[in-house]
């Protein structure tokens, strides 16, 4: 029992866990039904899941994915990439570009996922260099096209706004025929396999924890550190141009000024909130993860509490200080001083009875 | 005021985890006397100055400093506090604002929060310069002046605080030779006007010519106090070295005849420089030898092994690992050719802190492995659990932080790291400082037996006794060069001193 408590103490992932059981707690005292799901008919005549628990999984996805590529930037660089939205919004310009230049069918629609990735990725690698092999502190390294970027998405599809509808881009945005599970949760789980198994089969993570604690060791054990941190990027470019792609099957449109806006922030609250500490090191993907669906259910919470939408933003905020104030250091610290006179108590009750 | 003493520290003791850094240490500094203070690595100078300043509490003695005429107990808590009282020192880095300008250097954060009277403050900076001799404006930017003249601004901001202990942390370690004299010349005025300075250096030259008094630590030890002019250079050398660990005498070497020609040497460089060992040198070594490179602390020993496995960019020189011709151009490289390197410096670029036992002993076999092929959890962790036995590796367990370990235990785990390797050659900088003499009897002994065993080491450390008892050839360094080098009975404690000095060799 002690050395679990002591485990515990010791992973990352204790806070964020705890605190989505808490928001969990405290919708099912609030309504007992908040979680329930149920089987709906949607528009296309398909029965698909619905409920409060689908849309906070399905509506984090975005955040979730790119979260995984903040996490590995984070903890290599020491440092946030602040243009992950602004560039998720030129990937999803140049997947509808692609998209409207001819018929939608399904390899189309990869070549166009793919093209819209490449873009992204050398965006990615543009930061990278900047961050890597110039040093430039990655917030202002990626200032730049945090500033630049909607701009360049405008430009792609020459200024215009259009929609896009097609029976394709809503099976990837919403359902696909018969699989009552919306298709981004879907994408969501194939991610973090996909990323499980890099992690696995790989040396990425040791490699990017080295590198984010200690270059000069790094350097002299025969890692590359300029090289690890454009890996970082690349990933985080990837997972950037899904985010973007099906954002804009979701919504059927591109809007270069408001696709995914503000994300960025969301995405490193969730890096934060995970456990990851923003000034690298040690990370944990999957606290990450967790964190964006932290930040998703608070906000379906507040909805479901008919919070208005313009006030939505400050109860998070106050929420999210109290979850990143636990998490501080200084409160963990207190909270094991605290456990530890308790046991100590405990230990100097025993003995007295011991000795009678 | 007795015998004019300014300050007087007494028997202070002071342990970190798993070291003991100063034991029962004595310290007198008097009125308007240059006293250095004088140690290779780890002899505890620094500890016993962050005692004095307050940065770490000591465990047991006294201070006393001086106050109105009489010697009265002081207890610093905190660098403020000792400044409050007049101990002032100055760092190898400068620590002013490069930005601001030369008066605003000397008085910001001085404790008072009234409202900045700028003419005033602009008067009495340049009287003080003035005063001083330094060359620089008051209105003139930090930044715009030469590294000297910002030293001489951060002690004259010492000064005008009315200190009467002033602490020169290695001073002239990035000056050139006139901008020296120029410190010289005021630390000399300092001094004439009562002020005790204590002076850090590892230029032995410089102790003599502008010193008064010598005390010399070893080992967290003091080894004694001398008057510049009853202490000539080479015993001076000889006291910082010293001899020690005579319980290991055991410790026999085994001399490797490397007149052999038959073999190739397992490492031979001709011309071999690099970005900071810009003096080209030749070096060889053959299988199962132990050598080592000797001299002061920055005569560039660790930078010459350094540039053996291209830690640094390398900028010349040929390279034959086995006879055969090869290039080692990164740290990657070296390890192909089954070099390894523990670093000088553990806490800089050894360890990863926050990262497990486990992951820090197999991280250099991990990095020759490859990306694509990472080592299972069960295999990790019988490599590391094989050698936390073998080298008698104390944690809690092997999945424990690295950075909660004591100094010797962390070393053991950067050993572990490269025996993992299985490499031919070795190479350790500085393996047995900061940590308890029972790891440093340790590590010497695995390092014969390693040589037993075929692997070629080059050791260096400070203490000149283990790298007698452990190697047998040593190439002596003075001023980033070699300018020697000893083998079989030449090998004698004042050969090496004498040779640091500049001085002939005696043969015998």
């Amino acid at each position: 029992m002690d050395s679990l408590i002591k485990k515990l103490a010791r992973s990352q992932l204790v806070i964020p866990l705890f605190s989505l059981l808490l928001i969990i707690v405290f919708n099912l005292v609030r309504d007992v039904g908040f979680f329930s799901i149920s089987i709906v008919t949607n528009n296309q005549g398909y029965p698909v899941l619905s409920g409060n628990l689908i849309s906070i999984l399905n509506g984090a996805s975005a955040v979730a994915i790119m979260s995984i590529g903040m996490t590995l930037i984070t903890s290599c660089c020491k440092g946030q990439d602040i243009s992950v939205a602004a560039v998720a919004a030129i990937a999803g310009s140049v997947f509808v570009s692609v998209l409207r230049s001819r018929e939608i069918t399904i390899p189309v629609l990869i070549a166009a996922f793919l093209y819209s990735c490449l873009v992204s990725v050398l965006f990615s690698i543009f930061n990278g260099i900047l961050v890597a092999v110039f040093r430039i502190q990655p917030m202002i390294a990626t200032l730049i096209l945090f500033s630049a970027g909607r701009s360049i998405a405008y430009w792609i599809n020459g200024g215009a706004t259009p929609t896009i509808s097609n029976p394709l881009l809503a099976a990837v945005g919403g359902f696909i025929p018969g699989i009552p599970i919306p298709t981004p949760i879907i994408i969501m789980v194939i991610f973090l396999i996909l990323i499980s198994l890099v992690l696995k089969f790989t040396t990425l993570g040791l490699f990017t924890q080295v590198v984010g604690i200690n270059e000069g060791t790094a350097h002299l054990n025969g890692i590359n550190p300029v090289v690890v941190k454009l890996v970082a990027f690349v990933i985080s470019g990837i997972c950037v141009a899904t985010a973007g792609c099906i954002t804009v099957c979701r919504i059927g449109l591109i809007n270069h000024e408001t696709l995914l806006l503000d994300a960025e922030m969301d995405v490193i609250l969730a890096v934060a909130i995970g456990g990851t500490a923003l000034s690298g090191g040690r990370f944990n993907l999957y606290g990450s993860v967790t964190g964006a669906y932290i930040i998703q259910a608070l906000t379906v919470t507040l909805y479901a509490m008919k919070v208005p939408s313009a006030a939505v933003k400050a109860y998070k905020a106050a929420v999210i200080i109290i979850i990143v104030v636990l998490s501080s250091p200084k409160v963990k610290d207190f909270i094991v001083h605290i456990y530890k006179k308790l046991f100590k108590k405990q230990e100097n009750i025993k003995i007295p009875v011991k000795a009678a | 005021m007795q015998n004019g003493i300014v300050l007087s520290m007494r028997n202070i003791s002071k342990s970190f985890p798993g070291v003991q850094a100063l034991k029962n240490v004595d310290f007198t500094l008097r009125k308007g006397e240059i006293h250095a203070l004088m140690g290779e690595n780890g002899a505890g100078k620094s500890t016993l100055i962050k005692v004095l300043t307050g940065v770490h509490p000591k465990d047991s003695g006294q201070i006393f400093l001086d106050r109105d005429g009489s010697l009265k107990e002081i207890n610093v808590r905190s660098p403020q506090e000792a400044q409050n009282l007049g101990i002032s020192t100055v760092y190898q880095e400068i620590t002013l604002c490069p930005n601001l300008t030369v008066a605003e250097n000397m008085f910001i954060g001085r404790g008072s929060y009234r409202l900045v009277n700028w003419r005033t403050m602009k008067k009495k900076a340049a009287e003080i310069l003035t005063k001083l001799n330094i060359p620089a404006r008051a209105t003139q930017q930090l930044g715009t002046c030469s590294i000297a003249v910002q030293q001489m601004v951060a002690i004259a901001r010492a000064v005008d605080m009315d200190c009467r202990v002033l602490i020169l942390d290695e001073p002239t370690s990035s000056l050139d030779e006139q901008e020296v004299e120029k410190l010289f010349s005021l630390m000399r005025d300092l001094k004439s006007r009562g002020v005790g300075i204590i002076f850090i250096t590892h230029f032995l030259d410089q102790v003599y010519e502008v010193s008064d008094r010598i005390t010399v630590l070893r080992n967290g030890e003091l080894v004694g106090e001398y008057e510049v002019k009853d202490l000539p250079k080479v015993q001076l050398i000889s006291k910082m070295m010293g001899k020690d660990l005579e319980d290991v005498s055991a410790i026999k070497k085994q001399s490797v005849d490397d007149e052999k020609t038959d073999v190739p040497p397992v490492y031979e460089a001709a011309g071999l420089s690099s970005t900071n060992c810009p003096n080209a040198f030749d070096f060889r070594i053959s299988k199962g030898e132990v050598n080592g490179f000797t001299g002061l602390l920055g005569s560039g020993r660790s930078e010459s092994v350094r540039a053996i496995f291209a830690a640094d960019k390398i900028t010349g020189g040929r390279i034959r690992v086995n006879g055969k011709e090869v290039k080692i151009k990164k740290p990657r490289d070296a390890m192909k050719h089954g070099i390894g390197y523990l670093p000088e410096d553990r806490k800089r670029d050894g360890i990863v802190e926050d990262l497990s036992v486990r992951e820090n002993i197999i991280l250099a076999l991990q990095v020759m492995k490859g990306f694509f092929r990472p080592f299972s959890r069960a295999e990790a962790e019988a490599f590391a659990d094989k050698y936390i036995k073998l080298l008698g590796i104390k944690t809690a367990s092997m999945d424990t932080p690295i950075k909660s370990l004591s100094g010797g235990n962390q070393q053991k785990a950067i050993v572990a790291r490269w025996l993992l390797t299985n490499p031919q050659y070795l190479i350790l900088d500085e393996p047995t400082r900061g940590i308890d003499v029972g790891t440093k009897v340790e590590i010497q002994k695995l390092i014969l037996k390693l040589a037993e065993e075929g692997v070629s080491i080059t050791f260096i450390s400070s203490e000149i006794e283990e790298m007698l008892r452990t190697c047998s050839r040593l190439i002596v360094m003075r001023d980033r060069k070699v300018v020697g080098e000893l083998k079989g009975v030449e090998m004698t404690q004042d050969n090496i001193m004498h040779m640091i000095a500049g001085e002939a060799v005696h043969s015998g």
